[in-house]
């Protein structure tokens, strides 16, 4: 039952993905890449899309993968099991608890295990989707065609961020980067 | 009702124009609730802002429903939840009932291979930032690369080791190393 799926999974993805907007993507990707609802490209797609758009990144993403596996119904039901985690553990917290970051042992287990955790998932992640999409090189198996043109656009989107950033002081907006690159893709691709 | 209408009318609002995720999120926050309409002490503020980075789910939804709690209750923490996921819904369901099409046209998907390149680099650039940020004790770097190596590896042999278990992992780590921790101040207070 699809729609059971989807609220199931995404709930998980609410309950347990921590560090907000990326770093809640490596376990997006994990779970919709395993359920067969997006490839790797799709996803990267919908990361773009979620970042030229506003909202947060998890509910966009829940309200697309749902309405492409099940319509309306699907959309809603992800997005409500993204969003249920949170509602209700925050709403524990404000009602009951207070700070929870006063208790050490709390600290300890977020601030201490999880934050260098959170770090270290969206690195790997974007190790992997970097040998995947621009090396296809998805497992050991796999050959390695490296993408020559998506290596060139990879080299001048970096070099446009870290210069301007050096220049300007402050880093050129995500959407900014995004249209850049979509430029050459067309560009480039069309050749 | 008239203060449930002004809730949900703002938190719609900047459900609408946030951009980039939760961080954008943090800083229009502050400015309608706590400059402008003073609903909420800074302190409480920073508070709220604390909470809604070190638990999980989208850190948009955490501080909405936060707020919202704080201000009416629990149905004011439905409100705010509901109208910050509003316009990311209607937008995004709207994109994936014609986003297939947009794609199949040539030029367009010769954009969108130069998109997926730049959404690797904003993935890494994150990272990158974080790491920057995050204190280099020996124990979080260790988690760091430990959680780096496993998550590559894991990837390229394709052992499947979900996400889940890192998050869980590291931060039992973090208590175990704080419990630790505790045990030798008693032993040195014990002496």
């Amino acid at each position: 039952m699809i729609y059971l799926e989807l609220f199931l999974t995404f709930l998980q993805i609410g309950a347990v993905s921590f560090g907000g907007g990326y770093g809640m993507i490596s376990l997006i990707r994990e779970k919709v890449l395993i359920h067969g609802w997006l490839t790797e490209e799709e996803l990267l797609n919908m990361i773009a899309v979620s970042e030229s758009t506003p909202g947060p990144i998890a509910v966009n993403m829940a309200t697309f993968v749902g309405s492409a596996q099940g319509g309306i119904l699907g959309s809603f039901l992800a997005t409500l099991g993204v969003v249920l985690p949170s509602f209700i553990i925050i709403l524990i917290i404000a009602a009951l608890i207070g700070n929870i970051l006063k208790y050490n042992g709390v600290q300890a287990f977020l601030l201490g295990g999880i934050r260098p955790c959170v770090v270290g998932l969206i690195l790997a992640t974007a190790i992997t989707m970097f040998m995947s999409t621009l090396f296809s090189f998805k497992s050991i198996d796999s050959a390695v065609i490296p993408d020559g043109k998506g290596l060139i656009i990879f080299a001048i989107i970096a070099a446009t961020a870290v210069i301007s950033k050096r220049i300007g002081k402050k880093p050129l907006s995500p959407i900014l980067l995004i249209l850049i690159s979509a430029g050459l893709g067309m560009i480039l691709y069309s050749l | 009702m008239r203060k449930y209408l002004n809730l949900f009318l703002t938190m719609f609002k900047i459900g609408l124009f946030t951009f980039g995720g939760g961080y954008a999120m943090i800083a229009l926050l502050e400015n309608e609730f706590v400059s402008k309409k003073e609903w909420i002490e800074k302190d409480e503020f920073l508070d709220m802002v604390a909470i809604a980075e070190s638990t999980p789910g989208p850190i948009a939804i955490n501080a909405a429903t936060y707020i919202g709690y704080k201000m009416l209750g629990f149905l004011g923490s439905l409100t705010a939840t509901v109208a910050v996921c509003i316009p990311s819904f209607v937008i995004i369901y709207a994109i994936s009932l014609f986003f297939d099409a947009f794609l199949s046209i040539t030029l367009v998907s010769y954009a969108f291979r130069g998109i997926q390149v730049c959404v690797i680099w904003l993935i890494l650039s994150a990272g990158l930032k974080m790491l920057k940020q995050m204190k280099k004790t020996a124990f979080n770097i260790l988690i760091l690369s430990a959680v780096i190596l496993c998550m590559v590896a894991f990837s390229v042999l394709s052992v499947s080791f979900s996400t889940i278990f890192y998050i869980l992992l590291s931060g039992s780590i973090g208590l175990f190393i704080y419990a630790l921790g505790l045990l030798r101040e008693k032993k040195w207070a014990g002496k």
